[in-house]
């Protein structure tokens, strides 16, 4: 009984939590259904008859296609180079002993410490040198490595026993197999995590790509709605069903693997 | 992996003359192979980031002409620098913006530690919901808060009228702008600081706190006696972060409040005016100056939260 009347107040607070993570989503969904006057009427007010036709006027008026490839492009090239060069390197430096490992290692942590304004105009001197400005290389370049995806990764191999190696070097292997065999399954909770950070990164992040994309069509989502500009921007159902559409993707995946996700950031967060 | 776990394997193979004997032998390490494995990395980490760190403190000293070119320009970055109202400006307003998000911690841990309550029921409801703004794309949430922000038709005055209260232009006033950036960055950041803390509370033990009941010590007494001192790591590494979350803020603002909206000026962050001055004013040399300011406030905030640590935070 003291457990029930204690309970209460515990959902109190938690359900107005959740309503308040909730409800700007909620919002989004009405807003976009509705027309622009409904919109923006002085009382909020549901839609007397909801329509989708925002969504339509999204592939119709916006370059939300083009964008949306872009964003898928750049994210799937960042998250697979960033789980084979991380991990790769991030096993060498928890485990294999060569000349200068120190100093590279101390090296390609100093970046971690340097906020990414430190870096941005020289990287935008070598993708403008490139002749890669407006185009998906040029966006995706500087994220393809990682300093701290390689700490993340030296992490979850330091913490694996030695043992396991040797095992495998006695049965014949070479450095690639026995990484590549041995090691690397046992990381999986480290990959997970640098998966989603990257995904969380590469299809979220606003700075580097609105430097790097002037393009409409060449740019990612995140771009193209943070510049929305003119008439346009103006159209409440349409911007609203554009972002919705925008971060669709991510959610679902998120949501579906949710459980993955949040053990995967509490993870990377413990390390 | 020493010499000695690297011989066995290498008296598997015969020993080949030129580089395979050297490989596998004893003592000399792993030959090219670890080359392999950090070469790609390392190439471009030292392309993308340690080049670029270098270049960015020379851009510091220079100016950079209207039609390309620098010339050098010892430390007249600087000296404007330190002289310039808008730095001051912005340096304030990212202190502030970062100030009101950090309330989020104390927030989060607890939701956390009531979503950590055994036996509640709807837990994983609970964090679904609390986890929803952590994965959603920031520019693209704004645009609904900008229209729930709005002074004539957003739902957020509707609602403040109904108790009385007659709400503002919250994203378009000087100093509320800033507010309502922030409430929207502690919204966007709870999920994250949730996640951590809540897994940092599930390694609390039981008996702690079934001691203290019997004790007789109510819940919020357990509550500041014994999880916050035993999560104290992880309280700091949220804080840590959303410090250096905060010192970077950009996106919010320039989604939210937009660089057409005049209440901008008063408004701009230390990473906005970096941006600013190095692109659309193409300033680089200035900009560069800029990047380097921040990573010297972006230190020193760290340092400090460093010390701070050894002094509160008891390891268990």
């Amino acid at each position: 009984m003291s457990d029930r009347t204690r309970a209460w107040p515990t959902h109190l607070v938690l359900a107005v939590g959740a309503a308040t993570m909730l409800f700007p989503f909620v919002w989004q969904v009405v807003l976009s259904l509705s027309t622009q006057s409904e919109a923006t009427s002085a009382t909020p007010t549901l839609p007397a008859a909801p329509s989708l036709a925002a969504y339509a006027l999204v592939f119709e008026r916006l370059p939300f296609l083009s964008q949306f490839w872009v964003s898928v492009l750049i994210t799937v090239l960042r998250t697979a180079a960033q789980l084979v060069l991380c991990s790769m390197a991030g096993y060498a430096f928890a485990r294999m002993r060569f000349r200068g490992r120190g100093v590279l290692l101390a090296l390609t942590l100093s970046v971690l410490m340097v906020p990414s304004q430190v870096y941005l105009i020289p990287q935008y001197e070598i993708v403008e040198s490139l002749d890669w400005l407006n185009t998906v290389q040029g966006v995706v370049a500087p994220g393809l490595f990682s300093a701290f995806g390689t700490f993340l990764m030296r992490q979850f191999f330091a913490a694996l026993p030695p043992e396991l190696e040797e095992a495998a070097r006695l049965d014949g292997c070479n450095p690639f197999q026995v990484f590549w065999r041995v090691m690397l399954p046992l990381t999986r909770p480290g990959l997970v995590a640098l998966a989603i950070i990257t995904v969380l990164w590469s299809w979220n992040d606003l700075l580097w790509p609105l430097v790097v994309t002037t393009n409409s069509t060449d740019m990612p989502l995140a771009v193209g709605l943070a510049t929305l500009q003119g008439e346009r921007s103006t159209q409440i159902p349409l911007v609203m069903a554009a972002s919705l559409l925008a971060m669709a993707p991510v959610l679902i995946l998120f949501i579906t693997l949710q459980r993955r996700v949040i053990e995967g950031i509490a993870h990377s967060g413990l390390k | 992996m020493t010499a000695g776990t690297t011989a066995p394997g290498a008296g598997r193979t015969a020993p080949a003359p030129g580089g395979p004997a050297r490989r596998r032998g004893p003592g000399a390490g792993q030959g090219a192979w670890p080359l392999l494995f950090v070469g790609p990395l390392v190439f471009g980490v030292a392309v993308f980031y340690l080049w670029p760190i270098l270049r960015t403190a020379y851009f510091s000293f220079t100016e950079w002409g209207v039609f390309g070119g620098s010339t050098w320009v010892g430390f007249d970055n600087y000296a404007r620098l330190v002289t310039d109202p808008e730095l001051g400006r912005a340096a304030l307003n990212t202190l502030a913006y970062t100030a009101i998000v950090l309330l989020g911690v104390p927030i989060a841990l607890v939701l956390a530690a009531l979503l950590n309550r055994p036996g509640l029921r709807g837990a994983t409801l609970y964090r679904t919901l609390f986890f929803l703004p952590y994965v959603a794309m920031p520019v693209a949430v704004a645009q609904v808060w900008k229209i729930i922000y709005n002074g004539d038709y957003g739902i957020l005055n509707w609602a403040l009228g109904l108790v009385g209260i007659e709400g503002v232009y919250w994203v378009s006033t000087p100093g509320w702008s800033l507010v309502a950036t922030a409430v929207l960055g502690l919204w966007l950041s709870l999920g994250f600081n949730i996640i951590i803390l809540s897994a940092a509370l599930r390694n609390v033990p039981r008996e702690l706190y079934e001691a203290a009941s019997l004790d007789g010590a109510s819940p919020a007494r357990q509550f500041l006696a014994i999880t916050v001192p035993m999560v104290g790591r992880s309280v700091f590494f949220v804080t840590v972060v959303t410090v250096i979350g905060g010192l970077q803020l950009f996106d919010l603002l320039y989604a939210l409040v937009g660089t057409a909206n005049p209440v901008m000026r008063e408004t701009k962050s230390l990473v906005y005016l970096f941006w600013e001055a190095s692109f659309p004013s193409n300033e680089k040399g200035y900009g560069a100056a800029i990047a380097i300011a921040i990573l010297v406030m972006t230190a020193c905030v760290t340092a400090v939260q460093f010390l701070l640590q050894r002094k509160w935070v008891h390891d268990v």
